[in-house]
């Protein structure tokens, strides 16, 4: 119990041989027919493959943490067992505080909805209060640069207002842990350095960052530490350049 | 999420309970999820909300008009029909809007966590918006036909909450099994109509052979819609005897669907 409120207050994350199994079926059973003669015949076949193979790590307040690895590698895994969406098979997810995922930016926009009926919908997917969001919502529409858009359908937004307005609401309160899969293409340039001026800000104040990227270049400029996923299994962990290095000798 | 929360995925508490907590705590999400039903349901519709009390409404006029003859002695026949049919809309909306937004809409749960039973707890609570919408002409319509509401009516809101757990339960069990077969989405469509015509909604339970009538106790949905119109339309207070049954299997069912939709919830970001 008191080895657990340790990890706890030097960890934002903590990861305890964690393994994921998916149960694919080798083929579709779409029936309860057909689901149940095959199960009298012992015939419902199941290719198990295991995405993520006991990793074990931690990432502290204020860290930022890279992840690289080929397609297929279970990063993407990786984050959602820390983002609450699966539940490892086997294996301890600790996460202290709240955690706002980047994965999907927008995920749960209605497209009839207004600007501002979206924010307050797409607040609450997050785990927000009605305070809370009537609170931010004023900061969230400056963010956005939406001005006089943010009463129309969302539908009639492109799809860089959309993402705009995505990133606005996931980053609006200072979350303790920030996942983000791939760098963000979110708008152009100027609300781009915008997005990382307020990752920076954030990460200064203790927010911890898991980044999944394909850019060996970010890793090593703004990582910490960093991983190496390969097939579900933890090939290195340590500093990014080695990490990096390690990696790439491997391609070759 | 002011304090800090803290997400242990070994924490040992049943997942019945967690995923009761987790739904109190999300309850505003729980909120825009209805207001979208609502706000969304009719956008592109001229006359928008008003088709909730014109659709049960139409069904009524071609109802009474098609069986005026068979069962037109029925003491205000459409007033009979429209409080039994704007209480099984309720039923067959809210049971499939349940199924629908999880397996159609559970995209969303493999990407971000929300409590799995909102999108069913938030099914049933556009549900009961609707109903109370159309319990305006249902009004108009009692009036009209010679059978005004009494005072029993305020034991309508109790009905409605055993109806709302019943609901709630069944649209969580077949949600679940939903995700695993999705054949069961149409399978339920057929059954649904089937059940209607086997519940007296549109008939009274009078017209029932006494052979038959073992069967129509076995039917849940008969003890229900029968608390449910007896202090609307029948005017008088539910006997003990009327109430406890339905009471019973009310809850029964919600505590059914919620062990089983809570027991499998983890899986369905796997299956979906």
């Amino acid at each position: 119990m008191v080895e657990a409120q340790m990890t706890q207050s030097e960890h934002a994350i903590h990861l305890e041989d964690v393994s994921v199994r998916y149960r694919v079926p080798s083929e579709r059973i779409g029936t309860f027919k057909e689901y149940l003669i095959r199960w009298l015949k012992r015939q419902v076949q199941m290719r198990k493959f295991w995405a993520l193979k006991g990793i074990t790590m931690d990432v502290g307040r204020g860290e930022i943490f890279g992840i690289v690895g080929d397609n297929g590698a279970g990063k993407s895994t990786l984050l959602k067992v820390i983002a609450r969406v699966l539940r490892p098979t086997k294996g301890r997810v600790v996460v202290s505080g709240n955690v706002a995922p980047l994965l999907e930016l927008g995920a749960g926009f209605h497209p009839e909805l207004t600007g501002q009926e979206n924010i307050f919908l797409n607040g609450a997917l997050l785990g927000f209060s009605r305070r809370e969001m009537l609170d931010k919502f004023d900061q969230i529409v400056d963010f956005s640069e939406l001005g006089e858009f943010i009463n129309a359908p969302i539908r009639t937004y492109s799809s860089g207002m959309y993402a705009r307005l995505g990133f606005s609401v996931a980053t609006a309160s200072n979350p303790d842990v920030l996942l983000i899969d791939e760098i963000l293409g979110v708008g152009d340039e100027t609300f781009q350095k915008k997005c990382e001026a307020r990752i920076s800000d954030y990460c200064r104040r203790g927010t911890s960052i898991l980044l999944v990227s394909h850019n060996m270049a970010t890793i090593e400029a703004i990582c910490q530490r960093a991983a190496w996923l390969d097939h579900g299994e933890m090939k290195l962990m340590g500093e990014p350049g080695a990490v990096v290095d390690a990696y790439r000798h491997k391609e070759r | 999420m002011s304090q800090t929360t803290i997400y242990d995925s070994a924490q040992l508490i049943p997942h019945a309970l967690q995923e009761l907590k987790e739904a109190v705590r999300y309850r505003h999400l729980l909120y825009q999820l209805v207001r979208r039903d609502i706000l969304t349901r009719y956008k592109r519709s001229y006359l928008g909300v008003a088709w909730t009390m014109l659709n049960p409404l139409g069904m009524m006029l071609i109802l009474s008009f098609v069986f005026s003859n068979i069962f037109g002695a029925t003491r205000g026949y459409p007033a009979f029909i429209l409080s039994g049919l704007i209480v099984w809309n309720f039923f067959s909306q809210s049971t499939t809007g349940a199924i629908n937004s999880l397996v159609w809409g559970g995209g969303l749960l493999q990407r971000i966590y929300v409590p799995r039973a909102s999108f069913g707890l938030s099914a049933v609570g556009s549900g009961v918006i609707n109903l109370a919408l159309a319990f305006v002409p249902l009004v108009i319509v009692m009036v009209a036909t010679g059978t005004p509401l009494k005072i029993t009516a305020v034991f309508a809101p109790i009905s409605l909450l055993l109806f709302a757990c019943f609901t709630l339960g069944l649209g969580l069990a077949i949600s679940t099994l939903a995700v695993y077969f999705p054949d069961v989405v149409e399978m339920y469509q057929v059954i649904l109509l089937a059940w209607m015509y086997l519940t007296p909604i549109i008939y009274p339970e009078t017209v029932i052979p006494v052979k038959y009538q073992l069967l129509l106790h076995l039917n849940p949905m008969y003890y229900l819609v029968k608390l449910w119109r007896l202090p609307l339309y029948d005017g008088r207070w539910p006997t003990w005897g009327e109430f406890w049954p339905a009471a019973a299997i009310a809850i029964g069912m919600l505590l059914v669907g919620w062990f089983f939709f809570t027991s499998k919830s983890d899986e369905f970001a796997y299956r979906i």
